[in-house]
C-alpha cells in the first residue's frame, strides 16, 4: 500500500447506519460485457448436425474428386530420361570430364505422342536430385543488383560467385551463376516446330524483379562455369531463362519451363528433338528428363488431389454412416440430467 | 527470569489460548494504551509484523522477539541526538525523508528495465536465439525478422514500465514537497517533507499527516497523550492513543533547547512492536510502540504533538511495509513447465535428426561436393583456392544443430508466457467487475492482488477459514447477561431514549437492544439486585480501554457519543452499559467519567492491568466518588473462575456457570466480571509495588503482570455478558454449496469448543446426521490414543455402512473432528501428524478451536505438505497471515480488522458468500480457459514447427524454410495470437446459472479433467497428424511441377494458419462477436500479411501468392487440407462427446435444451440466492 493513496472508507466499526450515502461507491458498473452475460451462440453437436456435417462434406467432395482426377486423366505428358544416353559410351565411365570438356554435346532424342495434344504444349526441362531449395544456395542472390541498376555493389549473399577479378559479377551468386543450359530443338517429320521462348517467365518479375536497364556483366567469367551464359548486351528483364531458373523451386525434383510449341500434335506423333547436353549434373547423379506436357484448369498430370478428395469424401460418408448407427443403437437424450456424475452414483461421488 | 517470561507471551502455542479472537484485539489494544502514561509496552507483534509480507522467511520470525526485549546492543543502535540533526546524521547513515518509490530515473530507465525485463527465463531465450542467429554463419532469419517479436515485447512492457514509473515519480514529488513545521533555530518553520532530518523536531497539528516516524516528545494534552489513525497504515479506522513521556511532556522545545539521546533498534517493518530509551537529564528513559507515530498517520482530537524524527523516508515502517503483492506460482503452471520439458526434448529430438541426416548427406557426397551447383564448397574467386563457408564435417553438424533450434525454437511456446499473462490479466478484469462479488457495506469491490495463480480457483480442495470476521460479521452486539445469577436475555429494540442530561443531549451512536426488565432493575439500584446490576455495568463502562468521542449531528441539540477502541467486544460492552444508563463519557489517563443515569460521577483510574494472554483478564482500579477503591476484572471465564471466592454464594456461581453454558451454546461469546473492594492498607501495598514496577527498567511487563495477579483474587462474582457475533449474510448456504462442490470446509478458530460447535451449525457446517468426533486432549500419549480410537471407529463406521447400504449410504455417515488447539500443540510437528492426516482426510469436516495463528499455519500445512490438492486459506484478520501465506490460495476478507490480512493475501473481497461465485463460476472458467489456452498454444507452435520440419527433409537437411522468415515469426504474433487471447477471456464452458445450480460440476477442477498428461499426449497425436496434413497434401499435389519455393511457403503458411484456427472454431463453446471478429479476421489478416509480404519486390517471393492464388489446385489444397486434418479430431470429439459425456457436457446440453424454456426463471432464482435483499 501506497502511504500516499488516501483512503476513502474511513467508516469505523459501528458506523454502518451512519446514514450519508457514499458519494464514491465502488460498486462496478453493469454492463452486460463486465457481467459476462453477452448474448452468445452456443453450438452443440447434435446427432443431426454431425450427420449433415459429414454427409455434406462427402456430397462436396466426392464430386471435386471425380472432377479433378478426370482433369489430371485429359493431361498428356511426354517425359523422356537423358542424361545417360547423351553421353557417348566411351564417355559413361567419366560423366564429369566429359561434361567439362569441350566435345560435341549434340545429342538427339526420339519422341512419341501417345495422344493428340491440344496447343499450347509445355516443354518443360526436369531435375532430379537437384536442391534448389539448399540454403547454401537459395541465400546466394541479390535482389537489389537485380532490380536496380545503381545496387550494383550489394553482392553481400553472393558469395562465392561475387567478383571475378575484373570486377563484380552482374546477376551475382549461385543461382544466377548454376543457369541450366541444354537446349532442345524440336521437329516433326523433318520439320521445325517452333519453341516460343517469350512469356515463359512471370510477367511480374519481368516489369518489376528484373531491371530493364541491368546488363550482365563478368558473368561466368571466373574459372570454374557453372551454366549457361547470358547475351550482355540484352537487359536482365529479356532474359527470360535466367528468370526462370531463378525462381527457385521449392522440391528437389521440380521442372522449368523451356518454352512453348503453339501447334496441336496429333496421335503417334514422332518428334524428333535435337539437344545441347551442356549441364553438369553429373557431379551429383541429378537426372535430366524432357518433358512435354497439357495443362488442364488443375496444372499438370497429377492424381493425388482427386484421390485424396475421394478418399476424404468417401470416408465422411462411411463416418455419417458409423454415426447414424451409433445414434440409432445407443440412443441418449442430450442434456439429461440422469447421466450427471452424481445422479449415477449418488454420494460416489463426494465421498472419492 | 524476566526474557524467558517474555517470549512466552509472544508465544501463540500457549494452551487454552482463551477468546483467542478477542484476545488478538486486546493485545492490540495494549499496544497502544497505557495507563498513567507511563506505563510500557514490551509486547511485540514481532510474529506476524516483522515477517516480509511475501513468502515468509521463516528465520525473519524471532527477529522481532528478541529485538523487542533485549537490552539494545550498541551495535545494532541507531542513535539520534534530539533537536541535533547534525550531529545525528555525521555518519551519513540515516536515510533522508524524501521518498522515491519511483524504480527508475531517466538515465537508468533504458538499463534496468530491460534488466529487470530479462529476468524472465522465456526472454533469456528470446534474446539467445535472436543473438545465434546473428552469427552469419548461422543465419537462418532476416535481422530484422529475428529480433522484431522480442524488441516488440520488450518494448511494450518498457512502455507500461515506464507509464506506471512516471505516475509514482508523480506521486512521489507531491509527497516530497509537503510541508511541515519544523524547528529551526529555536522556532518552528515550514519545511519540505524531503529535507527533514533525523534527529530533527517536528510540530504537527490536528488532521494533519505524519511526514516521518517519530518518538512524541510533548502534546497539547496536559496527559501527554495523542489520538493518531493509522488507515493509512494498516486499514484500522479507529483511533490509537500514543503518549509523550512525563519527562518530555512539560518541555516547550520554542523556550529551552531540548537535548537528549535517542538509542532504538533499526528500522524494521514491524508496526506494532518499537524499541528504544531515552537518555533525557540524565535520566534513562524506556521507550515502547506507544511512544512512537508513523509516517502515513494522521493525528486526530489533539490539537499539537511535537516528536523528534527517528525514522525517514524510506526507514519508515510505512514505507518498509509498502511491498507488492506475493508472487505465487499455479499448479496448473506448474504442471504446465513438465510438458514444455517433453517440448524441449522434441524439439532436441528434432533438431537432432536434422543434424544427423545432413552429416550423413554430407558424408555420402562429400566427393561432390566441390563442383555440385548447389553447394559449392570451394571459392575460386581468389588466387588460392579455399573452401568457402565450409568448416568441416563436424563443425557443419553442429551449426546445422544451432540452425535448427533457430528455426524451430517456436516448438518451446514463448509466446504462451505473454499470452497467459494478458488473459490472466482479462479474467481478472472480469472478477473485479463482477457486482455479484461487491460488498455493499464496506464499499469494496473484489480485489486481485496476485496476478498468476488464477486458475487454481477452478481447483480447491480444501477451504481452511477462519470464524471471527469471516464466517461471522465482527459486529459485536450484546445480547444478554446474567447478572447475580439471574438471566436476563429478553433483549428487544427499544425506540424510547431514556436519557436526560444538562447541556447538549448526548446519545451514544449505536443503538443496543434492551432488556426492559433488566433496564428497570438498573434504574434502582438500592435493592439488592440493583446493586449487582450497578456494579456490573459501572464494570462494563470502566473496564476497557474505550476512547469516547462526541459526534456533532445536524442537530445541535444533539450530541453522538461515539466509542472508539481496538476491541469490538469492548465497544459493544460499552454500548450496551450505555444503553442501560451508564454511559461513559470522558477518559483521561487519570479519570473517567460515566454518566449513570443522568447523574455524572467521576472515578478516579488509580491503575489499568491490561490484558494478556497469561491472565486472559484485564482489571482497572478505580476510585469511586464515594471515596472507596474497588478493582473491577473482566475476562474469560476459565480465568475468572479460578480469581472468584468460591465461599461467597455458590448458588449464584452455580446459576452464572448454568447461563454461560448455555450462551456459549447458542454461540455468543461470554465475558465473565468480578469486583472487590479494597481496604485501604491493600490499596496502599498494591499502589507501591504498582508503581515500581511500573518505573521498572528491566522486566516492566513481568512485574506488572505479577502485581496484578496480586490483586485480582477473592473477587466477588458480578455476573457474565453474552455477545453476539452474527453471521454473515448468506453463509450457511455459500458453505452448503462449497461442501456439494466437493471442498472440505475446515474452521479454525479462536473460540471455545461449544461456541465453535454451535456457529458450526447455525452455519450448516455441522448436520445432526454427522458423528462427532471430538479430540480434546491435555498430553501427547492421550492424544495418540483418541487419534488411533477414532481411526478405529471410522474404519468401523465406513464397514458398516458398506454392509448396510452397499456404499451409497455415505451421507448418512459423515463424519466431524473437533479438535482443539491444545490437542493441536502435541500432534503438530510430532510424529501423530500422520494419523491426524488420515483421519481428516475420512472426515468430512474438520472444526479447530482455541487455535493460535501459527497452528493455523501448521494445519494448512499439514495437508498441504500431504497432497497435491489445492488449499485455500481465507482469513480477515492479522492471526490469519501465516495461514494466508501457507495455503495455494490465500483470500483476505477486508473487514473490520484492518489490512493485514489482505496486505498478504492473492485475493481480497468483502463477504464469505462470495467465495461462492468466486470459485464455482470464475475459478471454473478461468480454470477451463486456461488449460485449453495453454494445451492449444502447444498444439498450434507444434503444429508449425513440424510443418517447418517436415520441408528440411527435403532441402537436404538445411533448414531452408520455404515459409518467408516473416510469417514465421508473425504466425505466433499475429496470424494465431489473438484468437486464443480473446478465447482465453471470453470463452465459457458453462454459464453462471448451470454452475451455480450443480456445484458438482466444480469436481471438474478438482479431477484435473481440462489439463493432465493424456490430453497433453492425445493433443500432440492430433498435432502430428495434421502437421502431416497440412504438409503434405501440397507437397504432393504439386510433386513434380514447376512450382517454386515462395508460392508453396505460402500454400503452407495459410493452410497452417487456417487449419489451427479453424481448430480453435470447432472447440468454441460460445460464439460472441468478439469471437468471431478474432478467428475470422485473423485468417483475413493472415491473407493480408501474406500479400504484403509478397508486393515487396526486394523480397524472393514477390507476387507468388498473387500467382497461386490464381490457380484453382490452390483452394483445392487449402479445402482439403482443413478437413483433411480436422476430421480425426471432430471424430473423436463426437464420439466422446456422445458416449463418454462428462458432466460438463450434460450440463451444456441440458443449458441448452432444457433451460431455454425459462432461463429467465432460473437467473432470478440464483440472483436471490447470490443477493440476499439487504436490510
Amino acid at each position: 500500500m501506497n502511504s500516499n493513496t488516501p483512503s476513502s472508507s474511513a467508516g469505523g466499526p459501528g458506523s454502518a447506519d451512519l446514514a450519508t450515502p457514499r458519494r464514491n461507491s465502488k460498486r462496478p458498473k453493469y454492463s452486460r460485457f463486465t457481467q459476462q452475460e453477452l448474448p452468445a451462440c452456443k453450438p452443440i453437436l447434435t446427432p443431426k448436425w454431425v450427420i449433415s456435417t459429414f454427409l455434406l462434406v462427402s456430397v462436396v467432395f466426392i464430386p471435386i474428386g471425380v472432377v479433378s482426377l478426370l482433369a489430371s486423366r485429359d493431361v498428356v505428358e511426354i517425359v523422356n530420361q537423358y542424361e545417360t544416353e547423351c553421353i557417348p559410351e566411351e564417355s559413361r565411365n567419366d560423366k564429369v570430364g566429359f561434361i567439362q570438356s569441350s566435345q560435341d554435346k549434340n545429342c538427339s532424342r526420339t519422341l512419341r505422342v501417345p495422344k493428340d495434344m491440344k496447343q499450347p504444349i509445355y516443354v518443360y526441362y526436369q531435375l532430379d536430385n537437384f536442391y534448389q531449395n539448399h540454403r547454401r544456395y537459395v541465400k546466394s542472390r541479390s535482389d537489389q543488383q537485380l532490380r536496380n541498376p545503381g545496387s550494383e555493389h550489394s553482392t553481400d549473399a553472393c558469395e562465392p560467385e561475387e567478383k571475378t577479378n575484373s570486377g563484380i559479377i552482374v546477376p551475382c551468386g549461385l543461382i544466377a551463376w548454376s543457369l541450366f543450359n541444354d537446349t532442345y530443338a524440336f521437329s516433326r517429320n523433318n520439320q521445325q516446330l517452333a519453341i516460343n521462348k517469350r512469356g515463359i517467365s512471370w510477367k511480374s518479375d519481368r516489369d518489376h524483379k528484373f531491371g530493364k536497364r541491368v546488363y550482365p556483366k563478368n558473368f561466368q567469367n571466373g574459372t570454374l562455369i557453372g551454366g549457361g551464359r547470358l547475351n550482355t548486351s540484352k537487359p536482365l528483364s529479356e532474359q527470360e531463362d535466367l528468370i526462370v531458373w531463378m525462381r527457385t523451386a521449392a522440391l528437389p525434383t521440380f521442372r522449368k519451363l523451356y518454352g512453348k510449341i503453339e501447334m496441336d500434335l496429333q496421335t503417334g506423333d514422332v518428334i524428333d528433338v535435337s539437344l545441347q547436353n551442356n549441364y553438369n549434373t553429373y557431379s551429383f547423379n541429378g537426372k535430366k528428363k524432357l518433358v512435354l506436357s497439357t495443362t488442364s484448369w488443375l496444372g499438370g498430370k497429377n492424381d493425388f488431389i482427386g484421390i485424396a478428395y475421394l478418399t476424404v469424401g468417401g470416408l465422411c460418408f462411411f463416418l455419417a454412416v458409423v454415426f447414424t448407427l451409433i445414434y440409432l443403437i445407443m440412443p441418449r437424450q442430450l442434456g439429461d440430467p440422469s447421466y450427471l456424475s452424481w445422479n449415477r452414483n449418488p454420494g460416489g461421488h463426494l465421498a472419492s | 527470569m524476566d526474557s524467558n517470561s517474555q517470549t512466552e507471551i509472544n508465544d501463540y502455542q500457549v494452551p487454552g489460548f482463551i477468546l483467542n479472537s478477542s484476545s488478538r484485539r486486546s493485545i492490540s489494544s495494549i499496544q497502544s494504551k497505557t495507563s498513567g502514561g507511563h506505563s510500557i509496552r514490551e509486547v511485540s507483534f514481532g510474529e506476524l509484523g516483522s515477517k516480509p509480507i511475501r513468502h515468509g522467511s521463516r528465520g525473519a520470525d524471532s527477529e522481532g522477539f528478541s529485538a523487542s526485549y533485549k537490552e539494545i546492543n550498541d551495535d545494532d543502535a541507531r542513535l539520534i541526538y534530539i533537536n541535533d540533526p547534525e550531529r545525528t546524521n555525521e555518519k551519513f547513515e540515516f536515510a533522508g525523508n524524501s521518498i522515491r518509490t519511483g524504480k527508475y530515473s531517466v538515465l537508468t530507465f533504458l538499463p534496468r528495465n530491460l534488466f529487470e525485463q530479462f529476468h524472465r527465463v522465456a526472454y533469456i531465450y528470446f534474446l539467445v536465439i535472436a543473438i545465434l542467429n546473428q552469427l552469419p554463419q548461422l543465419a537462418v532469419f532476416g535481422r530484422g525478422a529475428s529480433i522484431l517479436p522480442l524488441a516488440f515485447v520488450l518494448l511494450v512492457t518498457a512502455i507500461k514500465d515506464a507509464y506506471e514509473d512516471y505516475r509514482r515519480h508523480r506521486s512521489d514529488k507531491i509527497e516530497n514537497s509537503r510541508l511541515a513545521w519544523v524547528l529551526v533555530n529555536e522556532q518552528f518553520q515550514h519545511i519540505r517533507w524531503k529535507e527533514i532530518r533525523v534527529g530533527e523536531i517536528i510540530k504537527v497539528s490536528a488532521n494533519e499527516t505524519l511526514p516521518c516516524d517519530m518518538v512524541l516528545l510533548s502534546t497539547s494534552e496536559t496527559t501527554g497523550v495523542a489520538y493518531v489513525q493509522t488507515t493509512n497504515l494498516d486499514g484500522e479506522s479507529n483511533l490509537k492513543t500514543r503518549y509523550a513521556k512525563q519527562e518530555t511532556q512539560m518541555k516547550n522545545p520554542e523556550n529551552e533547547k531540548i537535548s537528549g539521546l535517542i538509542k532504538c533498534e533499526k528500522p524494521n517493518r514491524n508496526i506494532y512492536g518499537f524499541q528504544a530509551n531515552m537518555d533525557i537529564d540524565g535520566k534513562r528513559v524506556s521507550l515502547g510502540p506507544s511512544n512512537i507515530i508513523l509516517r502515513g498517520c494522521e493525528l486526530k482530537n489533539t490539537e499539537w504533538a511535537i516528536g523528534v524524527a527517528v525514522f525517514a523516508g524510506r526507514e519508515t515502517k510505512a514505507m518498509l511495509n509498502n511491498s507488492g503483492a506475493p508472487s505465487k506460482r499455479s499448479q496448473l503452471e506448474t504442471r504446465m513447465n513438465r510438458e514444455i520439458i517433453f517440448l524441449s526434448i522434441f524439439l532436441v529430438a528434432l533438431c537432432v535428426i536434422v543434424s544427423i541426416c545432413h552429416g550423413v548427406w554430407l558424408r555420402n557426397h562429400k566427393d561432390e561436393l566441390d563442383l555440385m551447383q548447389f553447394y559449392r564448397k570451394k571459392d575460386y574467386s581468389e588466387s588460392d583456392v579455399e573452401n568457402y563457408n565450409y568448416y568441416g564435417w563436424g563443425m557443419e553438424i553442429f551449426f546445422v544443430f544451432l540452425m535448427s533450434v533457430i528455426v524451430f525454437q517456436i516448438m518451446i511456446p514463448i509466446s504462451l508466457y505473454i499470452s497467459m499473462e494478458l488473459v490472466r490479466v482479462g479474467q481478472a478484469f472480469f472478477m473485479i467487475r463482477d457486482n455479484r462479488m461487491y460488498d455493499e457495506a464496506s464499499n469494496s469491490r473484489f480485489q486481485c492482488r496476485a496476478l498468476n495463480i488464477n486458475e487454481d480457483l477452478g481447483q480447491i480442495k480444501y477451504i481452511f477459514s477462519d470464524k471471527t470476521g469471516t464466517l461471522t460479521e465482527n459486529k459485536m452486539e450484546f445480547q444478554c447477561a446474567s447478572i447475580g445469577g439471574i438471566d436476563y436475555s429478553n433483549a428487544k429494540d427499544s425506540n424510547e431514549d431514556g436519557q436526560t442530561g444538562g447541556g447538549p443531549f448526548l446519545r451514544p451512536k449505536m443503538k443496543v437492544k434492551v432488556d426492559r426488565g433488566l433496564l428497570n432493575i438498573s434504574k434502582n439500584k438500592h435493592t439488592s439486585e440493583g446493586r449487582y446490576v450497578n456494579d456490573f455495568f459501572i464494570a462494563l463502562a470502566a473496564c476497557n480501554t474505550i476512547v469516547p468521542l462526541t459526534v456533532d449531528t445536524p442537530d445541535p441539540a444533539v450530541k453522538l457519543i461515539d466509542y472508539q477502541g481496538e476491541s469490538p467486544d469492548e465497544q459493544a460492552l460499552v454500548y450496551a452499559a450505555a444503553a442501560y444508563g451508564y454511559m461513559l463519557i470522558e477518559r483521561t489517563s487519570g479519570h473517567i467519567v460515566i454518566d449513570i443515569q443522568g447523574e455524572r460521577q467521576r472515578f478516579d483510574v488509580l491503575g489499568l492491568h491490561e490484558f494478556d494472554s497469561d491472565r486472559k483478564r484485564m482489571s482497572v482500579i478505580l476510585g469511586c466518588p464515594d471515596k472507596t477503591v474497588k478493582v473491577f476484572v473482566k475476562g474469560a471465564d476459565t480465568s475468572m473462575f479460578s480469581v472468584i471466592d468460591r465461599s461467597l454464594n455458590l448458588n449464584m456461581l452455580k446459576a452464572t456457570e448454568d447461563h454461560l453454558h448455555a450462551y456459549s451454546s447458542k454461540g455468543l461469546r461470554t465475558l465473565v466480571v468480578g469486583m472487590r473492594e479494597l481496604s485501604p492498607s491493600e490499596f496502599e501495598q498494591w499502589h507501591s509495588s504498582y508503581e515500581s514496577a511500573s518505573t521498572a527498567l528491566m522486566g516492566r511487563a513481568a512485574l506488572l503482570r505479577k502485581v496484578a495477579s496480586n490483586i485480582e483474587h477473592h473477587l466477588s462474582l458480578l455476573g457474565a455478558s453474552g455477545i453476539e457475533d452474527k453471521l454473515q449474510q448468506g453463509v450457511p448456504e455459500a458453505i452448503e454449496s462449497l461442501r456439494k462442490a466437493g471442498i472440505n470446509v475446515w474452521v479454525l478458530t479462536g473460540d471455545k469448543q461449544e461456541t465453535a460447535i454451535s456457529i458450526g451449525y447455525s452455519s450448516k457446517l455441522l448436520t445432526s446426521a454427522m458423528t462427532q468426533i471430538v479430540i480434546n486432549n491435555n498430553s501427547k500419549d492421550s492424544c495418540r490414543k483418541s487419534l488411533q480410537d477414532a481411526l478405529i471407529m471410522c474404519k468401523k463406521l465406513s464397514t458398516d455402512s458398506d454392509a448396510t447400504s452397499g456404499g451409497s449410504g455415505n451421507r448418512a455417515n459423515q463424519l466431524a473432528l473437533i479438535i482443539d488447539g491444545t490437542s493441536l500443540v502435541y500432534i503438530l510437528d510430532t510424529d501423530l501428524e500422520e494419523q491426524l492426516f488420515e483421519l481428516s482426510s475420512k472426515c468430512n469436516v474438520v472444526l479447530c478451536c482455541r487455535v493460535a495463528p501459527l497452528q493455523k499455519a501448521g494445519i494448512v500445512a499439514l495437508i498441504k505438505n500431504r497432497t497435491d490438492d489445492m488449499t485455500l486459506a481465507i482469513g480477515d484478520g492479522a492471526n490469519d497471515v501465516s495461514m494466508i501465506q501457507m495455503a495455494d490460495v490465500g483470500i483476505g476478507i477486508s473487514g473490520q480488522e484492518g489490512r493485514q490480512a489482505v496486505m498478504a493475501s492473492d485475493f481480497a473481497m468483502g463477504q464469505f458468500r462470495f467465495l461462492v461465485p468466486l470459485l464455482l463460476v470464475h475459478g471454473h472458467w478461468n480454470y477451463q480457459r486456461m488449460s485449453y489456452m495453454i494445451l492449444y498454444n502447444f498444439y498450434r507452435n507444434a503444429v508449425f514447427v513440424l510443418v517447418l520440419f517436415w520441408y528440411v527433409l527435403f532441402t537436404s537437411f538445411t533448414l531452408t524454410t520455404a515459409i518467408t522468415d516473416w510469417s514465421s515469426v508473425l504466425y505466433s504474433v499475429i496470424y494465431t495470437s489473438v484468437p486464443t487471447i480473446v478465447i482465453g477471456v471470453l470463452d465459457k464452458d458453462l454459464s453462471r446459472t448451470s454452475l451455480l445450480k450443480h456445484p458438482q460440476l466444480y469436481g471438474a477442477g478438482q479431477r484435473q479433467e481440462s489439463y493432465n498428461g493424456k490430453l497433453f499426449w492425445v493433443t500432440m497425436l492430433d498435432t502430428l497428424w495434421q502437421s502431416i496434413a497440412a504438409f503434405f497434401v501440397p507437397l504432393l499435389a504439386y510433386w513434380g511441377s514447376d512450382i517454386d519455393g515462395s508460392s508453396l511457403g505460402d500454400l503452407w503458411t495459410l493452410a497452417a494458419v487456417i487449419m489451427v484456427n479453424i481448430h480453435l472454431a470447432m472447440d468454441v463453446i460460445r460464439w460472441y462477436r468478439i469471437t468471431h471478429a478474432a478467428i475470422w479476421g485473423s485468417i483475413v489478416a493472415t491473407f493480408v500479411c501474406v500479400m504484403v509480404i509478397d508486393v515487396l519486390p526486394f523480397l524472393p517471393g514477390y507476387w507468388a501468392f498473387f500467382r497461386i492464388a490464381g490457380t484453382g489446385l490452390f483452394w483445392l489444397c487449402l479445402l482439403g487440407i482443413t478437413i483433411g486434418a480436422l476430421v480425426p479430431r471432430f471424430v473423436v470429439k463426437v464420439f466422446v462427446q456422445y458416449c463418454r459425456p462428462d458432466d460438463i457436457q450434460i450440463a451444456r446440453e441440458a443449458e441448452k435444451f432444457r433451460n431455454s424454456r425459462d432461463p429467465q426463471d432460473a437467473q432470478i432464482e440464483m440472483n436471490q440466492v447470490l443477493d440476499p435483499p439487504r436490510t
